[in-house]
């Protein structure tokens, strides 16, 4: 009765063209590779931003000035570089600083007794309690505005969900049962934290350090859109949309449209950087 | 065949799973982590695997309610009531006629009433009268219903998962490791439940790793080795070391406490360095170069057995 | 040496404890067999007596000293049930193994330990496998007592069979003392030199 030669197929493992490791790899490396071109063109545009050229003021996009040119003659792409390089650099660094104030307050709090927990977890509360945009405001305004006020303002405000992460992992870390056994072996603490802390934790923290980088970027063009962060002559991204405003009305919307799109593309694509490593990094997605 | 006297409720042939995986960056490997898997269950009849944990054979239990992960390729035929199934067919069938009892409450939902569990959201008259009659026969309060499963205890939470089981009749069971962390009279107590349904007239799947266990309360043991069952034998031929077939199944008897506790050496191979032909070979003190060719199962006594030197 | 646990109790929640007043004494010629019913605490005994967990009265003592005042390496060394729980998943096994004492050749033939499984990572292993590993670990040369949670029941016979035979013989040599704690009466009649019969609180 059984004797059918052939064998039902149950399931079969839809195999992708390429595999979703490459697939993921492939993102990290365009998305990387496009925000250092911004980054670089942008540093190099140099002067052409901010030159005036009263012939070709309020050009429609064209051949010569894809992005257009502004009420005095300035071409759009350029200083929507090196707008959104001064964004990205300024994103960098007050994600860098974040994230530092993150890992050591994080460690802090999952490893200096209870005390230091309840007052590390009483002020990322604070911190998360207050609106956003209202504590960045805040802290820019009290530090004079300006390059330095809107960094300051940025770091401190966004270290908090990343502290949390690095504390909970550090907790979570400390009662999995191959470091307790390590301690019975007579491993010594600092032993653990190098073998067995850091390269759990590191990764994590890289994530989340690619996962600031949008947050902050957005924050300090809308900081400076509101006037409450870079001076009017910085070629911020938050400027040239805000000045774009008063044109608007004018018919112009080349001067609006093209920013704010490279601002969502950059936006979007350090989320894309930073979510496809986390995918590689976490065990329950990885094997995928 | 070995049952004779009674139709088959589920034969399985040739059931292959493999694994597809990520090594380390960008390679992949496959894992062949059941091969050619062969067991049935007749009518009346409670069969336990026995293998070592990790060793694969829970997938045996998802591969025959289609619920395997994702990352994996599998094929065989499956007969239910001796009708082959397709995987659309196998979905159809799962939850209704083959039914699951898993290892542990952490399969309920956490934040919802038993009884709604049971009842699997719905609430009309007729579902009720049966969860409460099931409740009666489970020997559970009717109040349980109205527990969270925290409040459950161990002993509780296998009889809800056995109710739910039960709610749309099935024909057959499948029981993972149903009794983790039992000691065996309290196991034995647990697995009475399976027998008496068994005795209806249908059919058990016990999947566990404890053969002491399977012992007491199967009617047939198929001995899982390196993702494959290498001898399917009737619980009565466990009674002497001279009945039993495969030289593994051999070693496992001696290796019984009550039967000299007696060592072998060698290991259960990882898929992945699986030898060619018998996955017992390497162990084998009967090891011949035909052992590296293809194993035919072949029928002893009632018995059937994945060895070629097996008498 | 002798172990000593004086009184120790032990609950999770309030007011019910798993255990209570647990008495047990054990020199490091000895092998006690512990026997407690499904839903002891037979895990949590076992990580009070290596001293993981302080019980919440009485105390573990080690020739007289506080087990959890032990500075270094513990001369009470515990194996686990599960063996995939207690291995760092990011570890190499080489490097899971040298944390402790150096472990000898000998222990590793004893075990079956192949030498290219040094370079594996735990998920390469089967459960039996990395078991072999966590006993060899919990061997080092200053390691005085063993505590067993049931450390075998999830391995297949012949691989128990193999680790008891081995380890039978390496404590006998080195008076090392054994404390197996298990539900499984026939393995305990074979390998204990005592038994100590424990009863619950609690109501499964």
């Amino acid at each position: 009765m059984n004797n059918t030669g052939s064998i039902t197929v149950l399931q079969k493992y839809k195999r992708k063209q390429l595999n979703q490791r490459s697939q993921t790899l492939m993102y990290i490396a365009s998305g990387s590779i496009f925000l250092l071109a911004i980054t670089v063109i942008g540093t190099l545009v140099g002067d052409i931003a901010i030159t005036t050229n009263f012939t070709q003021k309020n050009f429609l996009p064209h051949m010569a000035h894809p992005f257009g040119t502004d009420w005095l003659g300035r071409d759009m792409l350029a200083r929507t570089l090196k707008g959104m390089s001064i964004s990205i650099y300024i994103g960098l660094f007050a994600s860098v600083i974040s994230a530092v104030i993150a890992a050591v307050l994080g460690a802090a709090a999952a490893t200096l007794g209870k005390k230091v927990d309840a007052v590390i977890t009483w002020f990322i509360d604070l911190v998360m309690g207050i609106p956003h945009l209202l504590l960045l405001i805040l802290i820019s305004y009290a530090l004079g505005r300006g390059t330095f006020g809107v960094v300051v303002a940025v770091a401190i405000s966004h270290w908090p969900v990343l502290t949390r992460i690095i504390r909970g992992e550090i907790l979570q870390l400390k009662e999995a049962n191959y470091i307790k056994i390590a301690e019975k072996l007579g491993q010594s603490k600092m032993k653990i934290v190098v073998k067995h802390m850091i390269p759990h934790v590191f990764p994590q923290f890289l994530v989340g350090l690619v996962l600031l980088f949008p947050h902050a970027i957005l924050h300090e063009a809308a900081l400076t859109f509101l006037g409450f962060g870079l001076p009017p002559e910085q070629p911020g991204i938050g400027i040239i949309l805000s000045e774009s405003m008063k044109y608007l009305s004018l018919g112009m919307w080349w001067l609006a449209l093209f920013p704010g799109m490279v601002l969502m593309t950059t936006v979007l694509l350090f989320d894309v950087v930073g979510g496809s490593l986390r995918k590689m990094i976490d065990p329950h997605s990885a094997q995928e | 065949m070995t049952c004779m006297n009674h139709k088959h409720i589920l034969q399985i042939k040739n059931l292959s799973v493999t694994f597809t995986q990520y090594e380390q960056g960008l390679r992949k490997t496959d894992l062949r982590v059941i091969r050619n898997l062969n067991v049935s269950v007749g009518e009346g009849e409670l069969v336990a695997v026995v293998g070592s944990s990790g060793s694969g054979k829970s997938l045996l239990a998802h591969a025959i309610l289609g619920i395997l992960p994702q990352n994996c390729d599998a094929e065989g035929n499956i007969w239910f009531q001796e009708e082959l199934l397709s995987p659309e067919r196998i979905k159809e069938l799962r939850g209704k006629k083959i039914v699951l009892v898993p290892q542990s409450v952490n399969y309920l939902d956490p934040l919802e009433k038993v009884g709604k569990q049971v009842r699997k959201e719905q609430n009309e008259k007729s579902l009720r009268r049966k969860q409460e009659e099931l409740f009666d026969f489970y020997k559970l309060p009717q109040k349980t219903a109205d527990l969270y499963p925290f409040e459950l205890s161990g002993g509780m939470a296998r009889r809800v998962l056995l109710t739910t089981a039960m709610m749309e009749s099935p024909r057959l069971i499948i029981a993972d490791e149903p009794t983790p962390g039992l000691h065996l009279e309290a196991a034995k107590k647990a697995m009475s439940h399976f027998r008496e349904f068994a005795d209806k007239g249908n059919g058990v799947l016990l999947i566990t790793h404890d053969i002491e266990l399977a012992l007491e309360v199967a009617d047939r043991i198929a001995v899982f080795y390196a993702g494959t069952t290498v001898e399917e034998a009737p619980v009565a031929d466990f009674q002497s070391v001279d009945t039993l077939r495969h030289p593994y199944t051999k070693a496992l008897w001696r290796a019984l406490p009550q039967h000299g506790f007696h060592p072998f050496p060698g290991n259960q191979p990882y898929a992945k360095d699986m030898p060619n032909g018998c996955p017992f070979g390497p162990r084998c003190p009967q090891l011949t170069s035909e052992c590296e060719g293809n194993i035919q199962e072949q029928t002893i006594r009632f018995g059937r057995v994945r060895c070629i030197h097996a008498k | 040496m002798i172990l000593e646990a004086k009184g120790i109790s032990f609950g999770y929640k309030k007011d019910v404890n798993l255990f209570d007043q647990v008495q047990i004494t054990v020199e490091s010629h000895e092998r006690v067999g512990i026997i407690a019913p499904s839903g002891f605490g037979k895990t949590t005994l076992c990580q009070i007596l290596a001293g993981y967990i302080k019980p919440i009265s009485g105390q573990v003592l080690l020739d007289g000293k506080d087990i959890h005042k032990i500075q270094g390496y513990c001369p009470v060394q515990m194996i686990w049930q599960h063996p995939e729980k207690v291995v760092n998943p990011r570890l190499r096994m080489k490097g899971t193994i040298a944390e402790g004492d150096e472990i000898e050749e000998r222990i590793m033939d004893g075990l079956g330990i192949e030498r290219d499984w040094l370079n594996r990572f735990p998920g390469e292993l089967s459960g039996g496998e990395m078991q072999r590993f966590c006993i060899a670990r919990a061997l080092g040369k200053r390691t005085k007592f063993l505590i067993a949670d049931e450390i075998s029941t999830m391995l297949d016979l012949i691989t128990q069979s193999q680790i008891w035979n081995f380890l039978l013989a390496e404590l006998a040599e080195r008076k090392i003392g054994l404390i197996v704690v298990t539900h499984s009466t026939p393995l305990i009649e074979r390998i204990a030199t005592r038994q100590v019969v424990l009863a619950t609180n609690y109501d499964i």
